[in-house]
């Protein structure tokens, strides 16, 4: 790492926060949570690939090293899918449950 | 990776890390920060299910509010310059500044730590607790606390790793012999910023 030249860290600094103002001014846009969330979620992915980029030296280390860095990234995104199902299936089970009881209260 | 030690003409371990050749540290402290993003992503992805699967999920921006955290963020951008101008002072052989960038950056997330201090009390005398919610699902608080804590206590270890930085800083004869110490430092401090960034959008703006 001592061999390269150290990027323009304040620029970085610059665009980091000007991205942060962003993020706070899109949470009140009126496009409804799709468009919002969406927006939200790219400006804080490039908000964190900026940090690992040029903070981290990851632009000038060896490809694989970001590939590592990367993974688990792809296995958050794979678990939110994964633990969905499951999610739904017990509040599928929660709301029944308490359909089910007035009628069970009424019999008594 | 250049060479290798051999026994016997059989190679044991390479002299060098094939992918930091500056250090095998700077090799275990990736590996040790893509374990500790399995941790936090595991921990995201649960809230993110969690949340998609309640009724009565409170809205966050209405409950915890924004203007501290995100000023708590700025913070963090604030002490990554700080830890990166420590690394480039110390390449130029100048100790003091590189020690002051350092303390800077201490300072910046015991800051932190303390804001985060003042916002749990507030949350937790409005009734937020670990096991209860007066605005909708309990996970909510659950969730709210061990994430943000989580990351709270690695921002904690990050001042200790910090302080013992710029204790090496100091010892080392040659400024530009604790380079790579300084460096694997900053890997961890732009990790616990990193996170920030993530743990702010999943749980505050979205």
């Amino acid at each position: 790492m001592a061999a390269h030249k150290h990027p323009n860290y304040m620029a970085i600094f610059w665009y980091l926060a000007i991205l942060t103002v962003v993020e706070v001014g899109v949470v009140f846009l009126p496009f409804g949570k799709v468009v919002n969330g969406t927006l939200l979620c790219a400006l804080a992915l490039g908000k964190a690939a900026l940090v690992a980029m040029y903070f981290m030296h990851l632009r000038f280390e060896a490809r694989t090293l970001g590939m590592i860095a990367v993974t688990p990234l792809a296995i958050a995104t794979l678990l939110v899918f994964v633990l969905l199902p499951d999610g739904f299936a017990v509040a599928k089970k929660t709301d029944d449950s308490k359909k089910v009881a007035p009628a069970a209260t009424s019999k008594h | 990776m250049s060479q290798a030690l051999t026994v016997h003409g059989a190679a044991i371990e390479p002299a060098e890390s094939p992918l930091t050749p500056e250090s095998w540290g700077k090799l275990g402290m990736w590996m040790f920060l893509a374990g500790d993003a399995v941790g936090f992503g595991t921990l995201l992805a649960g809230y993110g299910a969690m949340r998609a699967t309640s009724a009565d999920w409170p809205n966050p921006l209405e409950v915890l509010g924004i203007n501290l955290t995100a000023a708590m963020t700025f913070l963090l951008i604030c002490s990554s310059v700080t830890m990166v101008k420590a690394l480039e002072w110390l390449g130029k052989g100048d100790r003091s500044r590189a020690k002051m960038f350092l303390a800077f950056t201490a300072l910046g997330g015991a800051i932190f730590v303390g804001l985060q201090a003042y916002e749990w009390t507030h949350l937790i005398q409005r009734g937020l607790h670990i096991n209860g919610n007066p605005w909708g699902a309990t996970l909510f608080g659950t969730s709210f606390y061990i994430i943000t804590g989580f990351h709270g206590l690695h921002v904690t270890a990050g001042v200790f790793y910090l302080l013992w930085a710029i204790s090496v800083v100091s010892r080392r004869h040659d400024p530009r012999a604790s380079y790579n110490f300084v460096e694997i430092t900053g890997l961890y401090w732009h990790f616990v910023d990193l996170v920030w960034i993530m743990v702010f959008t999943f749980m505050y703006l979205l």
